[in-house]
């Protein structure tokens, strides 16, 4: 089976995270609906919490820390991300924008990208549709229609209509990314010399 | 191979005292650093060019020429001269006439700057940053290589039978090099001409340094100037050194956290390991810079940032005699030993004049003289 690599950003910040529970569940239906579609996933998970003082260094150095670097460059180079944050303060944290402000400014650029968020109330759940779904439009990421929110009541919800809404949310979304992760991309090549204009056509103002 | 100091000229607070110098005493200490770059052994002193405090160095070539006049054999050059917002014609103008007084003694590194405010301040915009560079740099070599000039261009007002003077020494323009960090556009321009390609890696991982020289060999190779390993290579870095290892780290680390650039920001300990900055003993500073040609090839120039965030002259100097004593002199005998004998070393005045088969004045007389309508004596002999 041709494999596709997943890459699930989370930037919770407490240890356990809903936040990462949520990223995670995500990425397992993701990943069932891959294998469903004759895909083996391979899932990395990338926890921003750890990066932290990686991302404010690079903020003032201008150039990723090795452990960064190689953070980023799992998420560049996946077939799909699912990207996760808390809300705070009516929109993503801090710690999620600063790794989406660090990448180079094309690097997403028509990535398959599932959005998820989490709060204390289902009252910032809307933080998904006015805060990140533009911050991915700018990156000219593709993001898949359902994008996932989770509050706490959400968590207790078992069984419930609640509950079921969020499973069905979640595997829904997941079925959305597989399908957009299924067809094979070109991945942008980090090597200069690929893209660099001649000198002629620098010259001649073109 | 050339082994040199560069300085921003940045004015700042010495963070184990609080002193902050004036630019009186860091102009002269400019001065004295410069003259002791050429006592200790090293080739080349490059200044930078800023507009806006905390540099005090607007005007290189001012400074330059003093130091030229109480020097003999350093190379004088620019880290960098910025080709965006100056005028090519004051560049080429300004050059020449340093070349002429120093006895050849000059190159310089051109450079964008990255500082926005400061292309308004000249009637310029940092989004046109590489046009700006490109189309300067095309008039500033037709400048030196032309004696009547006629140009037409975007950035700034026509020239019609334009002569730059003075022409430059023995009819050969500066070596130039192009400085860049993150432009592959930059290290494309100076493979296209043959020029030298500079990278102030001082910031920067090896990995991305590697990625831009390489561009810059692959290319020069391309453009027909010599194979890649023969294109002219030149790094920067920074290093403090005690005897004791220990010793250095005490003493530079409120420097190091307390810097412009990079201060507050990572461990002295993570910024070392990921950039060319070392702090410890001679030996481990030769032990370190011994290994770049493994990364970007064997190269020509590597300068060293010494006087910066604040560091006071005498510990500069200090820096300096460990520098000529213990340091530099391995490296050399080392790296010289290393590199093939096709690999060329950096371009001087004198090796352009031979390679192109001697020196020739190029004076441009006028056709007539404003006040007496004649043309001089001299004239009529050179033609």
């Amino acid at each position: 089976m041709t494999a596709r690599t997943l890459a699930v950003v989370s930037a919770g910040l407490s240890q356990p995270s809903s936040t990462r529970l949520l990223a995670d569940r995500l990425a397992t239906a993701t990943g069932t609906s891959l294998g469903e579609l004759g895909f083996t996933p391979a899932v990395e998970v990338v926890e921003l919490r750890d990066l932290a003082h990686d991302l404010t260094d690079n903020l003032l150095t201008g150039f990723p820390s090795p452990r960064l670097e190689s953070a980023i460059e799992t998420v560049v180079g996946a077939d799909g991300l699912i990207a996760v944050t808390p809300i705070f303060t009516a929109s993503y944290s801090g710690l999620f924008k600063t790794f989406f402000d660090v990448l180079e400014p094309q690097s997403l650029t028509g990535k398959p990208v599932l959005l998820g968020a989490t709060a204390g109330t289902a009252r910032h759940s809307l933080a998904l549709e006015h805060a990140l779904r533009p911050l991915f439009a700018y990156l000219r990421a593709v993001t898949v229609p359902t994008a996932v929110f989770a509050a706490s009541e959400d968590w207790g919800a078992g069984d419930s209509p609640a509950g079921r809404a969020l499973a069905e949310r979640i595997a829904r979304a997941g079925g959305e990314l597989a399908d957009l992760m299924a067809v094979e991309r070109r991945k942008p090549s980090a090597d200069p010399l690929s893209t660099l204009t001649p000198f002629e056509q620098l010259l001649s103002g073109n | 191979m050339q082994f040199g100091v560069f300085s921003v000229s940045d004015i700042t607070t010495d963070p184990t005292n609080g002193r902050t110098p004036t630019e009186a005493e860091r102009i002269q200490a400019i001065v004295a650093i410069a003259k002791k770059v050429e006592e200790v052994g090293l080739d080349v002193f490059a200044l930078g060019e800023h507009h806006n405090p905390p540099f005090f160095s607007s005007s290189p070539t001012t400074t330059l020429g003093f130091i030229a006049a109480q020097t003999s054999t350093l190379l004088l050059s620019t880290a960098t001269t910025l080709i965006t917002t100056n005028d090519p014609v004051k560049i080429a103008e300004d050059y020449a006439m340093l070349q002429h007084l120093a006895g050849g003694r000059v190159d310089l590194t051109l450079g964008r700057g990255n500082t926005g405010p400061v292309y308004p301040w000249f009637g310029q915009d940092i989004r046109n940053g590489i046009p700006l560079a490109v189309e300067n740099y095309a008039l500033l070599r037709r400048l030196w290589t032309e004696d009547v000039v006629d140009w037409q261009g975007k950035f700034r007002t026509p020239l019609q039978g334009f002569t730059s003077t003075p022409r430059p020494l023995d009819g050969v323009p500066p070596f130039v090099w192009h400085g860049s960090i993150r432009s592959p556009e930059i290290a494309e321009q100076a493979a296209y001409y043959g020029d030298g390609f500079f990278h102030n890696n001082i910031f920067w991982p090896m990995t991305h340094t590697k990625q831009m020289v390489n561009v810059y060999r692959q290319r020069f190779e391309h453009y027909g100037h010599g194979r890649a390993d023969q294109a002219i290579v030149g790094l920067g870095g920074q290093v403090f050194m005690r005897k004791n290892s220990q010793d250095a780290v005490r003493e530079f680390r409120p420097y190091f956290d307390n810097a412009p650039v990079y201060g507050h920001g990572p461990s002295l300990e993570d910024f070392s390991a990921a950039t060319p900055l070392t702090v410890g003993s001679p030996q481990q500073v030769i032990e370190r810079y011994l290994t770049f040609r493994e990364d970007v090839g064997d190269y020509q120039r590597q300068l060293f940032l010494i006087d910066h965030a604040g560091l006071p002259l005498k510990t500069v100097l200090e820096q300096l005699d460990i520098l000529g004593e213990e340091v530099v002199p391995v490296l050399r005998r080392e790296l010289d030993a290393l590199r093939p004998a096709h690999v060329p070393d950096a371009p001087t005045h004198a090796s352009r004049v031979a390679a192109k088969g001697g020196a020739t004045d190029s004076t441009v007389y006028a056709a007539g003289d404003d006040v007496t309508g004649r043309a001089p004596a001299s004239a009529v002999v050179a033609r």
